[in-house]
């Protein structure tokens, strides 16, 4: 068990410090691209300890579950991130079948905020849960079949090893069913994170909004805690996406550590690029692009076994 | 000495309600010794199967029977250990929390009724799991049945109840002819009426058996499409009724099933490929009829049906893995399937005995009425998120234990060469993840609508905290769910134990603690409690009470919301709902605008059970209408019955000779 080593500790700190500086590169990207200078790279800090230094209004409709979902969202997050190889390093926490542990946390997270939202009492936020609630139940398959992929491909149960050094060699093998789990797996992503095309968290309209919406009510340290939840979640997503594309193996660790943050960037530079190039899908149509999804790395699977 | 704690048990527990059905009926002494007998027995069962479990060996036990074939023959091995606990752990945790959900002084008509047959169908269901013999099998299996239909109907003086009655009467009827076929071919192969794994037998005759199994234990246990008894039953029988039989008659269904397969040394893969297709239809459809139902029992009824989903599939990858002689496959998809059966035991019978506490409080089991009842039943509403965490198959609680290992055994069917098994994974790893996915809506829909929020109508407002008779089986209902989720390594030997008295031949050497990361769970799951705790000490550090102001809701500036403007639980369920409108054909009458000035309108909104209203019924109309002169042999009159039964025995042995 590689717990406790320089590699963890970097782990850690990077899991904790970075996610905000994504959501800041994605708004940064679509500034850019729409003409704007847009707002600095570091706002989302800014804005986090912003947050915290506010006082909390509480609805008086609600009770624990409303106050214990922002806790959730981050706590499933963090233990969440330490399954998953960073870059070129082994994932603190490795054993089969880690990867549903994986998925089912981000399930626990969902429950609470879901339940949160409704909790209350607001119809438009029992409106942003019932339209999580239908959209992830569809992501869920989608992402399971991405991973089977990589089971079937690497014969192993664990995200560490599925991920680890033998990724590269897989490409030249397997390159097509890869790209295919790649983009299945952006397009889940996408889904789980509320991002175009399933759902835009800049808008300004309540109708609308799916994520945005649920946590309407939420407000001073426990709504920073949900949005620093929601980075996260983002940012371990992300990783998993990152590694696969970029499976490239240096023998120096710090050269590993560059290549896995610049990844995380250039990945938010796409979802920024992918966000200024479209607009958000109507929701009767979310369902097809997920089934989509399915059947992507559906294909993956017969490729692997042709 | 095991056997004998068990027996006693089995004796204490089934005349547990016969001193009451002698005492008066406004005498509050019945129920409680009752629950007393009740306790006493159970406790004695669940030491000497406790025992059994533990020590891995089993205990067999015979005396001759005067019934012709028949023996009293008794084994209580790994399989029958595990299902014996659950049935003494469960039983009498209903009984007390009947003490007050069902008091005597309350129900005077049929109160002593209730009790007597809770003993019966619990001493009955015991029986039928321990019998070694077909015979003895069939005797439990048709008192549990027939003291299945008496519970249900407890209060039958109501219409819908006598519906429910008559379906679950029938189903069990055409189940026990199966069964009867079933084991008289077993006899034509073995030679003998004890359980036993017929040596060699022709495939034609094995494969009858099969159908003839899966139909007449699907029956019970409620696969789809042959579930259409479960939700109408469950839904009118009294709470603890329905939790005894969500959380352990439907799994005799389950336990006949792995009985029978265990007897197969070498099943042909398309056994283990049915199995699957009936789990993944089991669990997809289960759950999404649930999401539609506004009946807070018939919904919990219907993700009945789905978890037997899941524990099918755990059960057909097992076979998959015999046929192909993969002893990994075999030992995680058996003991996924049996820790299921546990699991789904215990977070259903929580489930089942909260819904009950509120149905006891606000005299209603439709969700739309409800709301907002956490503040006044905390301790109902933390015993049903627990229960709903659970089912959803969360970490970190059981129901993700159980799930993780039949995930673990479809992802290894996977990296198989054969085609069968990796299509079986790859069909039934993404069908699990969409209904943990639809679940988990399900339930948050649920727990939403009735505990959080305001209340929607006054029902809530007279609403009250279960009293602790009522609490205390809770309790001890989520300590075991919390206990299996985080302790899962504690209770490996006892899956291993099982898994060996399955499938003797391939189970060799394949521990299950080498399969599965059980006590990295552990691990997971400590940190996951800690991380929560420290999360709760900072978020409270953060919202001091200085800091916190409370409002109204924010509902983007209008000041006055109403409960009514609330999401209810079907516009919740709506898009679910029509995503699978293939299946479930929703009823729905909507208003229309006729005029300017729009009247008074209502919307409603109903899933009724396709498969029993469209399909089932009109069949058994249309031979019922076949049968029109049938009806002259049905006299009404029990010594006509009587001679038919005399007629068909001399028949019989004149054929026989």
């Amino acid at each position: 068990m590689p717990l406790f080593t320089i590699d963890t500790v970097i782990h850690v700190l990077v899991v904790v410090m970075l996610p905000p500086l994504l959501l800041g590169v994605i708004t940064k990207t679509k500034a850019l691209v729409a003409g704007r200078v847009g707002a600095p790279f570091f706002q989302p800090y800014y804005d986090l300890f912003k947050l915290l230094r506010k006082g909390t209004v509480y609805s008086t409709t609600t009770g624990w579950v409303f106050r214990a979902s922002p806790v959730v969202g981050i706590a499933t997050a963090f233990l969440a991130s330490f399954l998953v190889p960073l870059g070129h390093h082994a994932a603190p926490l490795s054993f089969a079948g880690d990867l549903i542990l994986f998925a089912y946390l981000f399930g626990l997270a969902r429950f609470f905020t879901v339940c949160a939202a409704l909790d209350t009492g607001s119809a438009f936020e029992g409106m942003g849960a019932a339209r999580e609630a239908t959209f992830s139940s569809l992501a869920e398959p989608a992402l399971f079949l991405g991973l089977l992929v990589l089971v079937k491909r690497s014969a192993s149960l664990s995200l560490g090893t599925m991920l680890g050094s033998g990724l590269s060699a897989e490409w030249l093998g397997a390159g097509a069913s890869l790209v295919l789990v790649l983009v299945s797996l952006f397009i889940v992503l996408l889904a789980e994170n509320c991002r175009i095309p399933f759902d835009d968290p800049n808008t300004h309209l309540e109708l609308t909004m799916i994520h945005e919406v649920m946590v309407l009510d939420h407000s001073g340290p426990a709504f920073g805690m949900i949005l620093y939840g929601a980075a996260m979640k983002l940012f371990v997503l992300g990783a998993i996406i990152v590694r696969l594309a970029l499976p490239f193996d240096t023998a120096n660790p710090w050269i590993d550590w560059g290549v896995f943050v610049g990844g995380m960037i250039a990945l938010s530079v796409v979802i920024g690029m992918v966000e200024s190039a479209m607009a958000r899908l109507r929701l009767n149509q979310v369902p097809s692009l997920l089934v989509a999804a399915c059947l992507l790395s559906g294909f993956s699977i017969i490729l692997l076994a042709r | 000495m095991n056997e004998a704690l068990i027996l006693v048990g089995i004796v204490l527990v089934g005349t547990s309600g016969l001193p009451g059905a002698f005492l008066s009926r406004q005498s509050a002494v019945g129920e409680r010794v009752a629950a007393v007998l009740m306790v006493v027995g159970s406790t004695c069962g669940i030491a000497g199967a406790g025992a059994v479990a533990l020590a891995a060996r089993l205990t067999d036990f015979s005396l001759p029977w005067a019934v012709p074939g028949g023996e009293l023959a008794v084994r209580i091995d790994g399989i029958a250990a595990m299902f014996l606990l659950q049935i003494f752990l469960i039983a009498p945790l209903g009984s007390i929390y009947g003490l007050r959900y069902w008091k005597q002084s309350e129900h005077p008509d049929n109160g002593r009724k209730l009790r007597l047959f809770f003993g019966v169908l619990t001493a009955a269901l015991a029986l039928l799991v321990i019998a070694h013999n077909s015979l003895l099998f069939l005797l439990g299996w048709e008192t549990m049945a027939l003291a299945a239909f008496v519970l249900i109907t407890t209060e039958d003086t109501d219409e819908e109840v006598h519906a429910a009655g008559f379906v679950y009467i029938v189903a069990t009827r055409v189940g026990t002819l199966c069964l009867f076929a079933m084991f008289a071919l077993l006899h034509v192969a073995a030679g003998s009426w004890t359980f036993a794994a017929p040596s060699a037998m022709a495939p034609s005759l094995a494969n009858t058996i099969f159908v003839l199994a899966v139909v007449g234990f699907g029956l019970k246990a409620g696969m789809m499409p042959m579930h259409v008894w479960l939700p109408g039953a469950h839904a009118n029988a009294p709470s603890h009724v329905s939790a005894l039989m969500s959380g352990v008659l439907i799994k005799s269904g389950i336990y006949g099933l792995v009985r029978v397969c265990s007897f197969f040394e070498h099943p042909p893969l398309w056994w283990g490929v049915t199995l699957l297709v009936l789990g993944i239809v089991s669990g997809v459809l289960g759950v999404a009829f649930a999401i539609g139902q506004h009946d807070m029992k018939r919904l919990l009824a219907y993700h009945s049906v789905e978890n037997i989903g899941i524990i099918t599939i755990g059960i057909a990858i097992a076979v998959i893995g015999r046929s192909l002689e993969q002893p990994e496959l075999v030992v995680l998809g058996i003991t996924g399937a049996l820790l299921h059966v546990w699991n789904h035991g215990l977070f259903k019978a929580l489930l089942f005995l909260s819904a009950g506490a509120v149905l006891h409080a606000t005299g209603t089991r439709e969700i739309d009425q409800l709301g907002g009842l956490a503040k006044k039943m905390p301790w109902t509403a933390l015993a049903f998120v627990i229960g709903a965490v659970a089912i959803c198959g969360l970490p970190p609680l059981n129901g993700f234990v159980s799930e993780l290992l039949v995930y673990l055994a479809l992802f290894r069917s996977m990296l198989l060469a054969s085609p069968g098994a990796w299509i079986a994974g790859a069909f039934g790893a993404p069908a699990l993840a969409l209904i943990g996915g639809l679940a988990l809506a399900c339930f948050a829909k649920v727990f939403s609508t009735v505990f959080l929020g305001s209340a929607r109508s006054d029902r809530v407002d007279h609403a009250h905290e279960a009293g602790a008779l009522m609490i205390a089986p809770m309790a001890i209902l989520a300590a075991c769910c919390a206990f299996i989720g985080l302790v899962p390594s504690a209770i490996a030997p006892i899956l291993d134990h099982a898994a060996r008295i399955w499938a003797p031949e391939t189970s060799h050497g394949v521990p299950l603690g080498s399969l599965a990361p059980l006590s990295l769970l552990s691990v997971t799951g400590f940190a996951l409690v800690t991380l929560l705790a420290l999360g709760g000490v900072l978020i409270a550090r953060l919202t001091g009470p200085s800091r916190v102001r409370r409002s109204v809701t924010w509902d983007c500036g209008y000041a006055a919301p109403s409960s009514h403007m609330q999401y209810t639980a079907s516009s919740f369920a709506d898009s679910l709902v029509r995503l699978f409108s293939w299946a479930l054909r929703p009823e729905q009458r909507s208003p229309s605008l006729a005029s300017p000035f729009p009247r008074t309108a209502s919307f409603s909104s109903h899933v009724p059970d396709t498969f029993l209203d469209r399909a089932i019924l009109p069949t058994l109309r249309g031979i019922g209408r076949g049968f029109v002169w049938f009806r002259w042999a049905q006299r009404g009159n029990v010594h006509v019955y009587l001679l038919y039964i005399l007629a068909t025995l001399l028949l019989t042995l004149l054929v026989r000779r």
